[in-house]
């Protein structure tokens, strides 16, 4: 019985992670001073995990079979989520990039870990890695092949680092063989790492494993 | 808005002490402004609890790897894209 009203031991496992100590530690403070309450903390967490790529991938599917819907998403990808029907989530402003025969866009965040959540959900612990972070403005190319993506001499990478208020999203190229597919059947093509730009969409589906 | 797509900026050499969005890597490199976004809240006072006006405005800047990374392994045509706030931005020489 809990009718008092300090914190209990967190139920997590005894090897927590410093970090998670420290943020729970600040947490307790900021609900304590009134600056958060303990309900936003929880309904934030329940909306970022319900958010998730498959958003991102009907963006993306709908652009590739409607060149004027990819116009708009390249103009302002915010207001072609919603006319899809999507959150664009609190970013006030969400850059699409288009990957072409001749350039190659990749994401990511040097100085912390912005993403673009509300349309790609929680990042990958890989993208908010030291190692990522550092190297994929440092040698893209090297990274991109760690993914599996060799990429051709003569296309351009262009690297975006996301460092202040801009969300960015790559739009992948439509893989070859995909002409046949209804809109649907595409979106199940477009991957969370071919939006970041580490992949490129295969035209079979990936397997869920 | 001080900068034009197309021109060539430089981003400030200089230090900051606390929060700020410069990154190290392109402090007093010179590259092309690609996008002029918007104006935007200050990082370095919002950071603080402060309101973060007045807005500073922000562009996407593309600089050549090559200058960026002096022993860069990729292609010669190969950039990387910063968002770069005004007040750290100056013309180029």
């Amino acid at each position: 019985m809990n009718d008092h009203d300090h914190s209990h031991a967190p139920i997590a496992n005894g090897d927590e992670p410093v970090a998670a100590g420290r943020v729970r530690a600040l947490e307790e403070l900021l609900v304590e001073k009134g600056v958060i309450a303990r309900e936003e903390v929880r309904e934030r967490i329940d909306w970022l995990v319900s958010r998730s790529p498959a958003d991102g991938a009907r963006l993306v599917a709908r652009a590739w079979v409607d060149p004027a819907f990819m116009g708009r998403l390249l103009a302002d990808a915010r207001a072609a989520a919603l006319q899809l029907g999507l959150d664009p989530g609190p970013s006030p402003v969400v850059v699409a990039v288009e990957n072409t025969e001749v350039v190659h866009h990749m994401v990511v965040c040097t100085l912390c870990s912005c993403y673009p959540k509300a349309l790609l959900g929680p990042p990958p612990d890989w993208y908010k890695s030291l190692p990522y972070r550092s190297r994929a403005v440092s040698d893209p190319r090297g990274v991109l092949s760690e993914f599996g993506l060799e990429l051709e001499d003569d296309v351009e990478l262009r690297v975006l680092d996301s460092t202040a208020d801009m969300r960015y999203l790559v739009i992948p190229r439509r893989p070859a063989g995909s002409e046949a597919m209804s809109e649907e059947e595409l979106a199940t093509l477009v991957t969370r790492d071919s939006m970041i730009g580490v992949a490129r969409p295969a035209a079979s589906a990936p397997v869920a494993s | 808005m001080r900068y034009l797509p197309g021109q060539r900026v430089q981003v400030t050499a200089r230090l900051h002490e606390g929060h700020h969005r410069t990154p190290r890597y392109v402090k007093g490199k010179a590259g092309s402004v690609e996008r002029v976004h918007a104006p935007f809240t200050n990082p370095e006072t919002r950071a603080y609890g402060g309101d973060g006006l007045p807005k500073q405005p922000l562009y996407l800047v593309s600089f050549a790897q090559g200058d960026v990374w002096p022993d860069y392994r990729g292609h010669k045509r190969d950039r990387v894209y910063v968002d770069v706030f005004e007040h750290w931005l100056e013309e180029a020489e």
